[in-house]
């Protein structure tokens, strides 16, 4: 065990709580800055996609994890910021006068939306969600002037001090440091009284309101901030795809953002790494299990869904926290090292709670 | 005259997604819990069907019967087995699980019956009937009065019958009803089971029109414009919800020019988001208000 004794005011805002999170974190980034010289472009490509799953995971955790509201899609928000993006690229305007904008463009969509739609609740919410998923959609697929429509749109690649997009290491820093950013930026956002307000509201509605919080205003702006977050994911990702077409922006990719958050860690931004890290690598993991199933299952396009779909079962059901969760127990486990006990995180018995008032 | 003929056609449709909200309201009415995997169990059901009519060659009305005692026994398992563990978890959690289910339904069709299309031969099929110059199909007519043989049954099984009114008192009050030695859990398990029977019927009846496949889960979607529109909770509400939508989307359709391209695809999550914002309580909606902040 670690006590931390703590000798000015100043610590207790510090991000790193000891030294050993400052140890450890900063051998992580430099060991990631590192990347490209160890590993060839094809691996660091793939985790360049981590890393831009790991935003819309920031954007989408924010809104689920720490606020409590479900998006079933948050796919459009992806879609929104990649053809924002590359849409002002195509006319002309340079990489970090675009990226601004669409983060802008993002949150204010998400604001408009947010305001009419998340004076529902729960289920409610998570049926509006989904419904403008997929009218989000068919906005891409009709809208041809603005997205090409079916032909899809190509993106155009910029440079960036004489480095193109093309060079997977340019590509690779570039998410890596908006990744950076956008953790940090998530960090202070939940730290902040806005971030209280957040997890109050996921807790106990009734309880937030009568501390004098705005649930109306909070609700909001808490769908406006997840889609920043994820806009800017989706600006990314257009230079990772490099042609868009409107059907990437299906059900199926909101649903792997829920998978990362979940999978990863509910309320925890370590968890949306790890789960970025899974989804990522989701497939490669798929095609494994495919060399081992006899090749008449192994051989089935509906193998993915159902792979999908029985790991978030498997999880929502035994380990309700997550990746980061079992990471938490792992850690525990050795800290406490002879006295470690199981019940410490034994779900506690509940019983159906109502809506109806 | 079109008019006439349009809205035939679209309270045909309409009545499947009718049946498949029906199937939301009972869950939802008894547990709280939405069950996103409805879709899925619509397809299974028609998935079935094809198996026992189309490949194993039995009679029409033994077929339809035996699938949905098969899918009803599944969806008792399914709320007995599964559902049941995160009771109490916040309503994401079920959200997801049942999403998970569907995703498992459908991996499962897709491995187990393949990606084709298939169809199989119905007393309705290829048949029309002609009245005052409205054509009639009789799969559309089969649809329509198989709807209303369901929610007649369901009503006197609700008002008469002992279960069914257990179920209502569970779906009230549980803790009350548990207390009245009723048995939640079973009763629960049941209405799951009811409800996936709605859906495999719903399949059966859409499967001459869609032809079986897994897509057809995509109905469950749209069936949710049809609940909230009826204001979920209410059993006629979602019937009428779901002929509402069937109709608008028909109109929808022939005057696309009118309005603008695509409409149709979007009409139903057009209503279901207005409804959202306008009128969330919905057209029916009993005392249980939507809570708004």
């Amino acid at each position: 065990m670690r006590f931390i004794f703590k000798t000015n005011y100043a610590q207790d805002i510090n991000i790193a709580r000891h030294s050993g999170d400052r140890f450890w974190y900063s051998l992580l980034i430099i060991l990631m800055l590192a990347m490209p010289l160890f590993i060839d472009d094809f691996y660091l490509g793939e985790i360049s996609y981590v890393c831009i799953l790991a935003i819309a995971g920031i954007g989408l955790m924010i809104l689920s994890g720490y606020t409590g509201l479900a998006s079933l899609g948050h796919a459009a928000f992806l879609g929104i910021g990649a053809y924002t993006h590359a849409f002002l690229l195509t006319n002309g305007i340079p990489f970090f006068a675009s990226i601004p904008i669409v983060v802008i463009v993002s949150f204010m969509v998400g604001a408009l939306i947010g305001i009419p739609i998340l004076r529902l609740t729960g289920m409610y919410l998570a049926i509006a969600t989904l419904a403008l998923g997929f009218i989000a959609e068919h906005v891409f697929i009709k809208w041809e002037h603005f997205t090409g429509g079916n032909r899809g749109m190509p993106v155009p690649q910029p440079e960036i001090m004489g480095m193109s997009f093309y060079d997977s290491a340019t590509f690779y820093y570039v998410c890596l440091a908006f990744l950076i950013l956008s953790m940090f930026a998530a960090i202070n956002i939940l730290r902040s009284p806005t971030g209280r307000a957040f997890v109050a509201i996921r807790d106990s509605e009734i309880a937030a309101q009568s501390l004098g919080v705005n649930l109306g205003l909070y609700k909001a702006l808490s769908f406006a901030i997840s889609g920043a977050f994820t806009g800017l994911a989706g600006a990314l990702l257009a230079h990772y795809i490099g042609y868009l077409a409107p059907d990437i922006f299906n059900i199926f990719l909101s649903l792997s953002l829920l998978l990362l958050i979940v999978v990863g860690g509910m309320g925890s931004l370590h968890g949306t790494v790890f789960g970025a890290i899974f989804v990522g690598y989701l497939p490669q993991l798929i095609a494994i299990c495919r060399d081992y199933l006899p090749s008449s299952i192994g051989s089935q396009p509906g193998l993915e869904p159902m792979l999908f779909g029985l790991i978030l079962v498997l999880f929502i059901l035994y380990e309700p926290l997550g990746i980061y969760g079992r990471w938490v127990k792992i850690k525990l486990f050795f800290q406490l090292f002879p006295t470690y006990k199981k019940q410490t995180f034994k779900k506690q018995k509940v019983f159906t709670k109502s809506d109806r008032v | 005259m079109q008019l006439i003929q349009l809205i035939i056609d679209g309270v045909a449709s309409g009545c499947i997604y009718g049946l498949v909200a029906l199937g939301f309201v009972l869950i939802y009415k008894a547990t709280e819990t939405i069950n996103f995997a409805q879709g899925d169990i619509l397809m299974l059901g028609a998935f079935v069907a094809f198996s026992l009519i189309g490949v194993l060659g039995m009679d029409y009305i033994m077929g339809f019967a035996l699938t949905v005692v098969i899918i009803a026994v599944f969806g008792f398992f399914l709320d007995a087995v599964v559902v049941r563990q995160i009771i109490g978890q916040p309503p994401f959690a079920t959200v997801m699980l049942t999403i998970g289910i569907g995703f498992i339904l459908r991996g499962f069709a897709s491995i187990f019956w393949g990606t084709d299309i298939f169809s199989f031969s119905t007393p309705f099929s290829g048949k029309i009937t002609e009245f005052n110059g409205l054509i009639i199909s009789y799969v559309n007519l089969s649809i329509i009065i198989g709807t209303i043989i369901l929610v007649s049954v369901l009503y006197l099984f609700f008002t008469f019958s002992r279960i069914g009114v257990a179920m209502r008192a569970s779906s009230e009050n549980q803790l009350a009803a548990y207390y009245m030695g009723i048995p939640v859990k079973f009763i629960f398990s049941l209405i799951w089971s009811i409800s996936a029977a709605t859906a495999a019927i719903a399949g059966v009846l859409l499967a001459p029109i869609t032809l079986v496949d897994t897509s057809i889960s995509l109905i469950g979607l749209k069936a949710f414009a049809a609940a909230v529109l009826g204001g979920f909770g209410s059993i006629p509400g979602a019937i009428v919800g779901g002929i509402i939508i069937g109709i608008v989307e028909q109109l929808c359709g022939t005057y696309e020019n009118y309005l603008f391209e695509g409409i149709r695809e979007i009409s139903a999550y057009l209503v279901l988001i207005l409804t959202l914002i306008i009128y969330p309580r919905g057209l029916f909606s009993d005392k249980a208000e939507v809570k708004k902040v």
